[in-house]
């Protein structure tokens, strides 16, 4: 059902051009979203969405995380990409992290983060949650937490775990 | 004013955008042309989206036509939908290259390697 409503309400929204919506968009708005829950269903046999992620706190707080630490560290890293891009200076390597997540939303939040900001990539998560991280200048050969991603861990245990 | 602060987030937009291309050139293998090209253009992305954001704002408040309301809700979406795709798609990439035996070049630790190699797996 709620995927039922959402792709509804995003189709009405990117089809909405300032005026009214007629109906036959309407129509066909209503038999996307049947269709794309009739797959997600066939997809995820016996899944449930958790009705934790409508907390209103976490949208909040996930809102914050998005304009304040992320973009901070999107800026700072781009810089630093940029000034590597022009130098040449680089110490590529793939070191091993182990932020101790558990959920499947928290990892793919981290993992998401970490790709984004530039000099870190994610390229493997293994079963016991350790990130494999491409990383452009390595510091350390074991490096800890706060030395790859910044707060980014902190953020995702609160956020999504 | 407006044609000033647009110009100048244009112009960012367009300075990353043009590093990322360029880090094509400058870097030895795929992961670090990854950091380039994925990460400069997200950048330079999100600033020329900033840019459509700013301009139709203005125009909305000068206008107060509806079609410009639209161009923000569109620039937003297209911003949120390019960052979740595009950090798929680079972790993908590398993924896909590292399974299929590419090692990264001049690197001076690979801990994935080494995990792989403990199993038993591929071999360089």
């Amino acid at each position: 059902m709620f995927i039922f409503v959402v792709s509804f309400l995003m189709y009405l929204l990117l089809v909405w051009s300032g005026g009214g919506i007629p109906l036959i968009e309407v129509l066909i708005a209503l038999i996307l979203a049947s269709v794309t829950m009739a797959a997600f269903r066939s997809w995820h046999k016996g899944r449930k969405i958790s009705m934790r992620g409508l907390d209103p706190k976490r949208w909040f707080g996930f809102i914050y995380y998005l304009f304040g630490p992320f973009a901070v560290g999107l800026a700072k890293a781009n810089i630093d990409v940029a000034v590597r891009v022009i130098t040449g200076n680089i110490r590529p390597g793939i070191i091993k992290v182990d932020p101790g997540l558990t959920s499947d939303l928290a990892k793919t939040m981290l993992a998401d983060s970490i790709t984004l900001t530039p000099g870190t990539l994610t390229v493997d998560v293994d079963e016991e949650g350790a990130f494999y991280i491409h990383w452009i200048y390595v510091e350390d050969e074991n490096p800890s937490e706060e030395q790859v991603y910044g707060s980014f861990g902190h953020w995702a245990r609160r956020l999504a775990e | 004013m407006t044609f000033l602060i647009v110009g100048i987030l244009i112009l960012v937009g367009l300075f990353f955008n043009t590093l990322g291309a360029f880090s094509l050139y400058r870097f030895p293998d795929v992961y670090t042309r990854l950091h380039g090209a994925t990460k400069c253009t997200t950048f330079g992305t999100l600033f020329t989206m900033f840019a459509v954001v700013a301009y139709s704002l203005s125009k909305l408040i000068e206008k107060g036509e509806a079609r410009f309301g639209v161009f923000i809700i569109h620039g937003a979406v297209a911003t949120l939908v390019l960052l979740i795709t595009n950090a798929t798609g680079a972790h993908a990439i590398a993924r896909a290259a590292h399974r299929s035996g590419i090692f990264p070049a001049r690197a001076v630790v690979d801990r994935l390697e080494e995990k792989e190699e403990a199993k038993g797996g591929v071999s360089r």
